[in-house]
């Protein structure tokens, strides 16, 4: 399953009053894989945390599946998007990788063995039911990014938010992360500085500054134009080419 | 990184022991403790019971005695201060290499060492042979209150990282050239610690979000396992049994 998402002039400050988002909008297709690209503070993580509810519009509307992401909704809301946090270690909270794993489908209200088998299936679609019995805190950096996949995959969602998924992954971490994402079937939004990682999952980018969404499209097209990346700060990795990374295609 | 079971307080084996439910050891480590507590102190043969009671559930549990022995020194400052007593004590007084050394004092270092020592054994025996989830998760199924076991549980998993944040803070201060020698020179340690609560607190507000965005209600949702056994029961009861009676006859003769 997967699901498009819908926002809508979407205003949000935090409490000190610092704007974070002022009027965006965005929209995306079911099974759509779309890469959220930005300078620090341009209000990317903030845009989602709104897609299940953690924080709350001041103005503007959000929709998952057509579902209105508001309080009423939450529990089926938050049940659709999987949300990837940045740092794996504040995802990973329970005392071993299987209850982790768990903790979210036992929030739903699902137990016995319709739990343990869906448990069972996410971990085995991050290749972790090796770690499955370790404590979070015993794992890799790689491991806990999988582990941390696994405990929103066993939600079933029908949409997944990663918050730049590659940091502080080693080459072949980061290469499984890619297969492992390539391979999942629901609508994916991907928040990163990992430009290159952009550009190999995601064939549609958005860039965002200053709370808003200021461009939009195909992620070969935005990356190959210098002076929109430099005005918000963005910049191809050294050595870079575009056109050698986007052969094939 | 990346090895299971390697917490210090865990011997990884596959005994008896080990198989059985934590909320049963818990039970009789519990079981265990409270007859020691209260046996009094002129029944050493009560002593000897106890201790050889524990060797055994070790010996089961294929638990090293060595490892006992390392764990048991962590008691050493306190029972050092035991050592003060039959110096201190007053009373009768009997002459041991040259010093009056009070009876009532020595009963009462006896006393302490006795106690101190099986009380920290069983627990070193709990804890290498179950690992410390798994004793918060007994506690949960013997209806320790939920809130108590959701911090503890908290405390424990990210204890280490905030650890590790502490000696990474340490690290880039002596980068600069910060080597403190002096209380005077305190200052940027308590600094460090504030910053360290204030960071630990914002990683609490993400833990929260994290746990909100996986349909978290405000109560943690109860996972299921293995259900303690009759037989399981059964020998916790003669464990504990024995113990019951041994202080029962203590009590008694005393």
């Amino acid at each position: 399953m997967s699901a498009g998402i819908e926002l809508r002039q979407v205003e949000f400050a935090y409490p000190d009053g610092t704007p974070a988002l002022r009027g965006t909008d965005l929209s995306v297709g079911p099974g759509e894989r779309v890469a959220v690209l930005g300078p620090n503070g341009a209000g990317k993580t903030t845009l989602a945390l709104h897609l299940n509810g953690i924080l709350v519009p001041f103005a503007g509307s959000i929709s998952i599946g057509g579902l209105e992401v508001v309080e009423s909704n939450f529990p089926e809301v938050r049940r659709r998007v999987g949300m990837v946090f940045q740092d794996s270690n504040d995802q990973l909270f329970m005392p071993t990788v299987r209850e982790d794993v768990a903790f979210g489908p036992a929030n739903l209200g699902w137990g016995g063995d319709t739990l343990e088998g869906r448990v069972d299936a996410a971990l085995a679609a991050v290749e972790g039911t090796g770690f499955a019995d370790r404590p979070p805190h015993h794992l890799s950096g790689g491991e806990k990014r999988r582990a941390a996949l696994a405990t929103v995959l066993a939600m079933e969602p029908d949409v997944l938010v990663f918050d730049e998924p590659s940091a502080g992954l080693d080459p072949a971490g980061r290469r499984e992360l890619v297969a492992t994402l390539r391979d999942l079937p629901m609508t994916q939004v991907i928040i990163t500085h990992d430009l290159s990682l952009a550009l190999e999952l995601c064939p549609r980018a958005v860039i965002m500054n200053e709370g808003r969404v200021v461009a939009d499209g195909a992620t070969r097209d935005l990356l190959g134009n210098g002076d929109l990346l430099a005005a918000n700060r963005l910049e191809l990795p050294y050595g870079f080419s575009l056109v050698e990374a986007t052969r094939g295609d | 990184m990346g090895t299971g079971h390697s917490h210090a307080l865990y011997v990884h084996e596959h005994s008896p022991i080990h198989r059985l439910t934590p909320e049963a050891k818990i039970v009789a480590a519990l079981g265990m403790v409270v007859p020691v507590a209260i046996t009094p102190r002129e029944q050493v043969w009560a002593f000897a019971l106890y201790a050889s009671l524990i060797v055994t559930v070790l010996l089961v549990a294929r638990v090293p005695i060595r490892f006992l022995g390392i764990r048991l020194l962590a008691l050493t400052p306190f029972l050092a201060f035991a050592l003060f007593i039959p110096l201190i004590a007053t009373g009768e007084t009997i002459e041991i290499w040259g010093l009056a050394l009070s009876v009532e004092g020595l009963w009462g270092t006896w006393n302490i060492l006795a106690k101190a020592t099986l009380g920290a054994s069983v627990s070193i025996a709990l804890t290498a042979t179950t690992e410390v989830p798994d004793i918060i998760r007994g506690l949960g199924i013997l209806r320790v209150p939920a809130l108590f076991t959701s911090i503890a549980s908290f405390m424990i998993r990210y204890l280490e990282l905030v650890t590790d944040e502490l000696g990474r803070t340490r690290v880039a201060m002596t980068a600069r050239g910060y080597d403190p020698k002096w209380l005077s020179q305190v200052k940027p340690i308590a600094s460090s610690a504030g910053a360290l609560f204030v960071r630990s607190y914002e990683r609490g507000e993400r833990v929260h979000a994290a746990m909100l965005s996986r349909g978290f209600t405000g109560v943690m949702p109860r996972l299921e396992h293995r259900v303690t056994t009759t037989n399981e029961w059964l020998q916790v009861t003669v464990l504990v049994a024995i113990c019951v009676g041994t202080v029962t006859i203590a009590l008694i003769v005393a």
